[in-house]
């Protein structure tokens, strides 16, 4: 009687945790701002010194396409430049790493390395508020396939020298200089 | 012994009907909400007091831009935003759109998706609508 009494209980919390799977819904929160956007505001925004938004704009579109970015789509009344772009992801470090855990413990560690990755971007341009300035914030996240071409990671980049550099080549373009916010 | 095998029998049949039921996915599983359409409209919409398309929309953009989201397409004449964002390495997309209602008034809308599943939590809607009123310093009303 004991027996069958915990198959039918395992079985209960089997079923259940079947359930509780199936309908797995979305996290509360995900459209809450985060704590750190003051920091992300930083990062992501730049203001020149000039109220002429169609020229920032096709320089953004020409900057991108310096760093070989196709352009995905645009509205110019708006503002809007997306582009994306595919890329090596491969880390000699992480390989190696990799082959030598595969070597020693005979894992398949190599698969889970990173082979591709895709750099999503947009690009929004808005007038200053003292209507002698535009405001530029762009954002990039990247997608990132292993070996075994299985999507191991989706992020928003956060790396200021990747941020530095695009201004860096916007500042260039329209030869102003870039004011951080 | 033989109490015991119904046992497993039981529990066999059951799992083939919860795997049946799992595989039972056709195209109308696409087409299917879990509230009813006027009341996930009253959930997913806001009321605007301000007549200002384009101002609405950039302050749609620039919420979204604070909340992670890349921009991915944006149409001023359709009214319409979709933007995408990664979280806990999953993909949240969402489209909002906005268009007139009346003379004074803009009707905003969002749909979010958080990877296969239609976001229909009123609280999540609410929570962008806050940030949303926030940036464009006005309130946003419940519609009917």
């Amino acid at each position: 009687m004991k027996r069958i009494r915990v198959i039918l209980s395992l079985s209960l919390v089997i079923s259940l945790s079947l359930a509780v799977v199936g309908c797995v819904s979305a996290p509360k929160g995900f459209l809450k701002p985060g704590e750190n956007s003051l920091e992300k505001r930083q990062l992501q925004m730049r203001q020149y010194d000039t109220a002429d938004e169609t020229k920032i704009i096709t320089s953004v579109a020409g900057v991108l396409q310096d760093l070989s970015f196709t352009l995905d789509d645009s509205e110019t009344k708006l503002g809007l430049v997306s582009a994306s772009k595919k890329a090596d992801a491969k880390d000699g470090g992480q390989i190696a790493g990799a082959i030598l855990l595969d070597v020693l413990l005979g894992s398949n560690t190599l698969s889970q390395c990173d082979k591709n990755q895709m750099v999503k971007v947009s690009v929004i341009t808005s007038p200053g508020l003292d209507g002698k300035s535009t405001v530029v914030r762009v954002t990039f996240q990247r997608i990132v396939w292993n070996m075994t071409n299985q999507i191991s990671r989706l992020e928003t980049i956060n790396d200021p020298e990747i941020y530095q550099k695009f201004y860096d080549g916007l500042s260039r373009a329209i030869f102003l200089e870039a004011h951080k916010i | 012994m033989i109490k015991l095998k119904k046992y497993w029998v039981c529990c066999a049949v059951l799992f083939l009907v919860l795997g049946l039921f799992g595989c039972a996915s056709t195209a109308n599983k696409a087409f299917q909400t879990d509230e009813s359409q006027v009341q996930l409209r009253s959930i997913q919409t806001r009321a605007f007091d301000t007549s200002d398309k384009e101002k609405m929309m950039r302050t749609v953009i620039s919420t979204m831009q604070d909340l992670d989201f890349i921009i991915e397409k944006a149409d001023l004449t359709l009214g319409s935003v979709t933007g995408t964002k990664f979280t806990n390495n999953m993909v949240v997309t969402m489209t909002v759109t906005v268009r007139p209602r009346g003379e004074k008034q803009l009707l905003v809308r969002a749909n979010a998706q958080y990877g296969i599943k239609s976001v229909e939590d009123p609280e999540t809607y609410q929570d962008f609508f806050n940030a949303l009123g926030k940036s464009i310093f006005l309130t946003a009303q419940k519609v009917d």
